[in-house]
């Protein structure tokens, strides 16, 4: 990918920097506008409305109405705040999701980085956003902010304990870190995938299944508890505390907290379909290799990853806007009496069984 | 210059003035913000050294747990982020002498150490070679270091819990 670069530009310094900024422009962007419509649709048809069906045809450049109405919006920064960390703490927190993309195998040719301690790397930068969001409530200078920001901190430092613990387990079963070689383990058809218990068919694949299901189950909660959506969406919920963290932000900025939220979810999407669903490999078999093109392996298992992303970033909206949401004791509850517990059991059990 | 250079001068550019401006400014949170990235600094001057597991050790201990635990304990303890801290000299003499001694003996290991200065072969991952030496050389104080930390979550534990239950 960087060679490529190097060679169009002859430069290798403006190489990396278009190669670090590709994700953003072709991917993130357009993913945030189409999650944006598509959550203000699922709500619509949930609810039994149209939702927004003027801009356009079917409402379809209605978020980019929004983009550009808030690309010119007045960028308000009310006296009292903290002028410096005000400002810099949307792009902490945008920084922090998107350095997540860097380890992202989107496809057997384009992964960012391809290191070796891969999902490492993106449970510790996602410590950027907490510090970020610690930031902007503080530097608000608003009660509400504050509060939104001390919350949302405690939830995403305590969830991030089950999710640990079960990359922990696939970490045991496969015995690499690193995300590209946890997808190539995957590979073929969809029994193959972390979640029917890997490839191979010997007793440890039918022993491991059900573990690895509940695995799963827990991984997706406690992610789901990581990007703050809905059941657990304290830190933001509009009747205690308006707007949570970013209820002093305008224009732009508020732009940005917006995208990273969005960046995150298929972040966190992104994660559990590479640990668990196969990854970029599709499940029924390549067409480039029955028809023996082999450049369009490549764009399957792009077209294969984005659309299980999107998948599971669909069943997030769909459970936000089915569930009501946690109070901040059960919120607590559910993650250190239940989801703990139960993935260090799980954790323990997956152990005995690699070692058989 | 290559790409490494300038990654390299940014990562120490923000170290070190990250880490003036934390003795410096006048506000603890604004201390305990820039101390952020001062330690994310760090972190990528590891990457530069290959050492891609301490630098992910880095970030997600000192980043993830110690400064967020600092910044709640500043937050939320009453008043404590009003006070102005004095950043001002005071005892320059003594002070003098003893930043003296230390820059001396900093200087003088600096230059008795037999760096490597040849490039060697870079270990494409330290996954491996850490959890082999841990697991083996230092098992003993590996497992010690975790009695010690299961001991200060008891402790805290214990500290925490109300009285009445």
């Amino acid at each position: 990918m960087y060679e490529l670069l190097k060679d169009i530009f002859g430069n290798d310094i403006i190489a990396y920097i278009i190669g670090a900024a590709l994700p953003l422009f072709v991917f993130i962007l357009p993913f945030a506008l189409f999650a944006v419509y598509l959550e203000r649709k699922i709500s619509a048809f949930m609810q039994d409305r149209l939702g927004p069906m003027r801009t356009g045809p079917y409402g379809l450049l209605q978020t980019i109405a929004d983009i550009l109405k808030l690309i010119q919006k007045e960028d308000i920064t009310a006296s009292e705040t903290d002028k410096k960390f005000f400002n810099l703490a949307p792009y902490l927190v945008f920084a922090g999701s998107y350095a997540a993309f860097a380890a992202i195998p989107f496809s057997g040719m384009y992964i960012g980085s391809n290191v070796d301690v891969g999902i490492f790397f993106i449970v510790a930068i996602s410590s950027l956003v907490v510090a970020g969001l610690l930031m902007a409530g503080w530097a608000s200078n608003n009660k509400y902010s504050l509060l939104g920001a001390m919350r949302s901190a405690a939830q995403i430092i305590s969830y991030e304990i089950p999710t640990v613990l079960i990359i922990l387990t696939i970490v045991m079963v496969t015995g690499t870190l690193s995300l590209e070689k946890i997808s190539q383990m995957q590979t073929a058809y969809f029994w193959n995938w972390m979640i029917f218990g890997g490839a191979g068919w010997g007793l440890t694949k039918f022993l491991l299944f059900p573990f690895m299901v509940v695995a799963f189950i827990i991984f997706y909660i406690s992610s789901l508890a990581e990007v703050n959506r809905t059941p657990f969406d304290i830190p933001e919920a509009e009747s205690e505390l308006v707007a949570g963290y970013h209820t002093e932000y305008s224009g732009m900025k508020f732009a940005m907290f917006f995208l990273s939220e969005y960046a995150n979810m298929f972040a966190v999407s992104a994660i559990a379909v590479t640990l668990f669903l196969g990854g970029y490999q599709s499940p029924f078999g390549y067409l480039g290799n029955t028809l023996g093109i082999s450049w369009l392996i490549p764009i399957e298992q792009l077209f294969w990853f984005t659309s299980k992303g999107i998948f599971f970033v669909t069943i997030q909206m769909w459970l936000r806007w089915t569930l009501p949401r946690l109070r901040v004791d059960q919120l607590m509850a559910v993650c250190w009496k239940y989801l703990i517990p139960y993935a260090f059991v799980n954790l323990i059990i997956v152990g005995i069984i690699t070692l058989l | 210059m290559s790409i490494y250079d300038v990654i390299f001068y940014l990562f120490a550019i923000l170290t070190i003035g990250s880490g003036y401006l934390v003795v410096t400014s006048k506000n603890i949170v604004h201390s305990a913000f820039y101390l952020l990235f001062t330690l994310f600094g760090v972190a990528g001057l590891y990457v530069l050294l290959a050492a891609d597991f301490i630098a992910i050790v880095q970030l997600m201990v000192y980043v993830g747990g110690i400064l967020i635990l600092l910044l709640f304990g500043v937050m939320l303890t009453n008043k404590v982020t009003d006070v102005k801290i004095r950043t001002g000299t005071i005892h320059i003499i003594p002070a003098v002498i003893g930043t003296g001694l230390l820059m001396g003996v900093i200087v003088s290991m600096m230059l008795r150490t037999n760096w490597k200065s040849e490039p060697g072969e870079l270990p494409f991952t330290t996954t491996y070679g850490l959890g082999r030496i841990l697991l083996t050389d230092y098992v003993l104080v590996f497992e010690l270091l975790a009695m010690l930390l299961l001991i200060a979550l008891i402790g805290a534990a214990s500290i925490a819990r109300r009285d009445n239950e």
